[in-house]
């Protein structure tokens, strides 16, 4: 009991405090692969620490849901990040939500983004919520597919006893679950506004799909977003490690396994981390009307992965 | 004097382009310029000037570019106004609404009667170019209700963007009439950056103007001082060192050298290729360092004065910057094959932001854009100034009209301009880099006109007694190729603006002056 306490405490401080480290490990990357010699991996936190000393100022006419907005964002990614089991299976959070619920956190924080775009009226602010409602009517039923094939296999929708089943088989490759990852990296790059589909470090408002929708936020309602974005990105790389990379998570009561699994993960989150910011420097950022192909393809392949699962690997 | 078959007096204008100057009356002016337009000429700028001391009332200016060169003809205002071209030259709208605002000469038929430059700065019943106008009188700034052309109809909306924007940037407003992400129309509005350098220029002598002039737009200061130079030494008779004309050209070449440089890497990264701006402001930057350390200024600013050069080259400069041109050449190359084999940066390029060879040539589209739409205009070859007859300057052209078809022109003036660097090292003339600028008569009168990066730089220039200056127009090839953007967006999707705008690149500071 104290052993799954303690992971569950460690691996939410892990996640949320950690976040911004892995988005300034990506940005360090990125910059690397440029040529150039970044600002570091703390930079995100600086940051962060600069915003929340900032005075917020609010548009005129902002409706209380505009300063909700940013604490339901970051309420429902940490909440995100206490129920995928990535240290340790025996989450006491874990059982609270399925794979299915998880998509529905999502959702929800994606609402609240875009409905306080909406909420202060720019041209902007509706420009990227529309933008990112295209994005996400494609993207959800994708993420849904990706995760139907794991809890085929697992016969369930339970994170924990789909990690455990596939953590526990022999080491086998299921042509299933790389074509449900090829999906779910495809998914995991238009969730999190990386290149091609959006930029995050653009300027030109004009072509911005998630900046645009928080181009009116400021001090600690914008940290609050932003810290909200490096958890989600934390949170899809994590789901990724658990359903497609499961080996090292703690799976039995065990204090001497936790630091195996932390090493683990870190390793993960590095190698991770890196190759998104190669495909990153390698790509262009394509027309926004190529999301839906984008998108579609994912989708394409989340189902090819499920009929291969009910088809040939019964 | 007659030249080609125009029905008009016409006298030389001394200096290093040819150029012609001639006075005409209101159906004179009409019918030279339909007939200029006709052979296949074209509007290079349009101007007003105050001429009520010498008794003349107000003038309206045009410079034409006719097939032997340029003809600069001047047209008495009636009371009322005088006959506009904007149904000749498409350009010439703007230019005329601008000229409305600062000298209150304005067409008899002018359909688009809204202000230009004039934001409320300033009554609309005081004109800055006057000369009776005193620059220092403080006026309340009045925001002005520019009434915007509206789109209506079912879906469409409106997105106001600008003149503020993220980035760092010159100021300008668009504002986008859009159905979904199409864009149906879009209207520019500018002069933010209006700040009298034209009236500043009348409170100057001839010497100290070159420094103005080499601040009217900062990523062109090299191609403003020259033609400003050249102005000055055709009104003063002064004739500068052929080693001065040498590293004149030098400087230009290098100045466009570090803008195409520079614009290859930003038009990758506003197509989300990070890669291609990290590796060409790398190599922009070589350029700017060495600018700084041969020339003195990264920019090359005050480097071109009349009279000749204000630095010269010695042996070990020539060497670096043969080296650096090297260098330069085979980083471009890698760099081009990267960007042509890059599946997602080409489909961004391709297709995007269109302007025909028809609509260029309707809309007179020049410079470096036009180019890039199969207007072959380049004043280095058409028109050439020493030493450019020298140097045999190919120059590059392109129908697609798209931002592929921009960037390619980029790519294929790098590499002339290269060559024409290390032939100019190397074939460049010994001797002094400058000579006496004699006084100017009163009233004479000098023309610049000089292919800078963008297109061609333009500057007129009339004198007064003492070496003061009586008018300076100076003209960026901004303003025949803002226009033509609106149209070059018309049926693209909102993201894809901000790459069009980057591929024509467009001064807002030469434009708004």
């Amino acid at each position: 009991m104290i052993h799954s306490i303690f992971t569950q405490l460690l691996q939410t401080l892990l996640i949320v405090g950690l976040a911004p480290l892995l988005v300034g490990w990506v940005n360090q990357c990125r910059a690397w692969l440029q040529n150039k010699s970044g600002a570091g991996v703390l930079q995100p936190y600086r940051v962060l620490h600069k915003l929340f000393n900032k005075d917020a100022v609010l548009a005129d006419g902002a409706s209380p849901l505009f300063r909700l907005a940013p604490y339901v964002q970051f309420g429902c990614m940490a909440l995100v990040g206490t129920i995928v089991p990535v240290l340790a299976t025996d989450l006491p959070f874990a059982a609270a939500a399925d794979v299915i619920a998880l998509v529905g956190l999502f959702a929800l924080a994606r609402l609240f983004a875009a409905l306080a775009a909406m909420d202060v009226g720019t041209a902007f602010g509706s420009m990227g919520a529309r933008r990112e409602m295209l994005v996400a009517c494609l993207a959800e039923p994708a993420l849904l597919m990706v995760f139907f094939t794991p809890s085929l296999i697992a016969q369930s929708t339970s994170l924990p006893t789909i990690v455990e089943t596939l953590a526990h088989r022999e080491f086998v490759l299921y042509p299933s679950l790389a074509f449900a990852a090829i999906a779910f990296y495809m998914v995991s790059l238009a969730e999190n506004a990386r290149i091609p589909v959006d930029n995050p470090t653009t300027h030109l408002e004009l072509t911005m799909i998630h900046e645009a929708m928080i181009l009116e936020y400021s001090a600690r309602h914008l940290a609050l977003i932003e810290w909200a974005s490096a958890i989600k990105l934390m949170n899809y790389s994590v789901i990724g490690i658990s359903l497609f990379l499961p080996w090292g998570i703690v799976e039995a009561e065990g204090w001497l396994l936790i630091p195996v699994a932390l090493a683990a993960l870190f390793a993960k989150l590095l190698a991770g981390g890196a190759a998104l910011a190669l495909l990153e420097t390698l790509s262009a950022k394509m027309r926004i009307f190529r999301a839906p192909e984008f998108l579609g393809t994912a989708f394409l392949l989340a189902v090819l992965g499920m009929l291969i699962r009910l088809a040939l690997e019964k | 004097m007659r030249i080609e078959d125009f029905d008009l007096e016409l006298d030389p204008i001394p200096g290093a382009v040819p150029a012609w100057r001639g006075e005409a009356d209101a159906v004179q002016w009409r019918a030279l310029c339909q007939q200029v337009r006709d052979t296949g000429g074209r509007l290079l700028a349009l101007w007003g000037s105050d001429r009520r001391a010498a008794e003349r009332g107000l003038a309206i200016h045009a410079a034409l570019i006719v097939r032997r060169g340029l003809v600069w003809l001047t047209c008495q205002a009636a009371d009322d106004g005088y006959p506009g071209v904007a149904d000749i030259f498409a350009p010439a709208n703007r230019m005329q609404r601008a000229a409305g605002d600062l000298l209150g000469v304005r067409a008899t038929d002018q359909r688009d009667a809204r202000p230009w430059l004039r934001h409320g700065a300033w009554p609309d019943d005081e004109f800055p170019l006057r000369k009776d106008f005193n620059a220092r009188t403080r006026h309340v700034n009045v925001p002005d209700a520019y009434p915007f052309v509206r789109v209506e109809g079912d879906g469409v909306h409106e997105i106001p963007v600008g003149p503020v924007h993220a980035g760092t940037i010159e100021p300008g407003h668009f504002r986008f009439s859009i159905l979904g992400e199409r864009v149906l129309r879009l209207e520019e509005r500018l002069g933010y950056k209006h700040k009298g350098i034209e009236k500043r220029f009348e409170q100057m002598t001839l010497a100290e103007g070159a420094r103005l002039a080499g601040r009217i737009s900062g990523d062109s200061t090299v191609a403003y001082a020259w033609a400003y130079a050249m102005a000055v030494e055709g009104a003063t008779a002064a004739a500068p060192p052929p080693r001065a004309l040498w590293l004149r050209a030098l400087l230009l070449e290098r100045e466009r050298i570090a803008n195409h440089l520079g614009d290859l890497g930003f038009l990758g990264n506003d197509a989300g290729f990070a890669f291609g701006l990290a590796q060409f402001s790398r190599l922009k930057e070589d350029v700017l360092r060495t600018n700084l350390e041969l020339f003195g200024h990264r920019y090359l600013m005050d480097r071109i004065v009349p009279g000749g050069v204000a630095r010269d080259l010695d042996e070990t400069g020539a060497a670096q910057i043969g080296a650096e041109c090297d260098a330069i050449e085979r980083a471009v190359a890698l760099l081009h094959k990267i960007y042509e084999d890059h599946a997602g940066l080409q489909d961004r390029f391709m297709a995007t932001g269109i302007v025909t060879p028809e609509l260029a040539d309707r809309l007179g589209l020049s410079g470096l854009a036009g180019r890039a739409s199969g207007q072959a205009n380049d004043a280095r070859v058409q028109f050439p100034p020493a030493p450019y007859a020298e140097l045999g300057v190919k120059m590059a052209t392109q129908r697609n009209g798209d931002v592929a078809a921009r960037v390619q022109l980029r790519f294929d003036e790098v590499g002339e301009s290269l060559r024409l660097c290390r032939l100019l090292l190397d074939k460049m003339p010994k001797g002094p880099i400058s000579a006496d600028v004699p006084d100017a008569p009163e009233g004479a009168t000098g023309v610049g006109w000089v292919e800078g990066w963008r297109g061609e730089v333009f500057v007129a220039l009339e004198t007064n007694a003492g070496n003061e200056i009586r008018r300076v127009h100076a003209h960026d090839p901004s303003w025949q190729n803002w226009p033509v953007l609106e149209h070059a967006v018309i049926g693209n999707i909102v993201p894809d603006f901000p790459l069009i705008n980057k591929s024509f690149n467009l001064s807002y500071s030469g434009h708004d002056l």
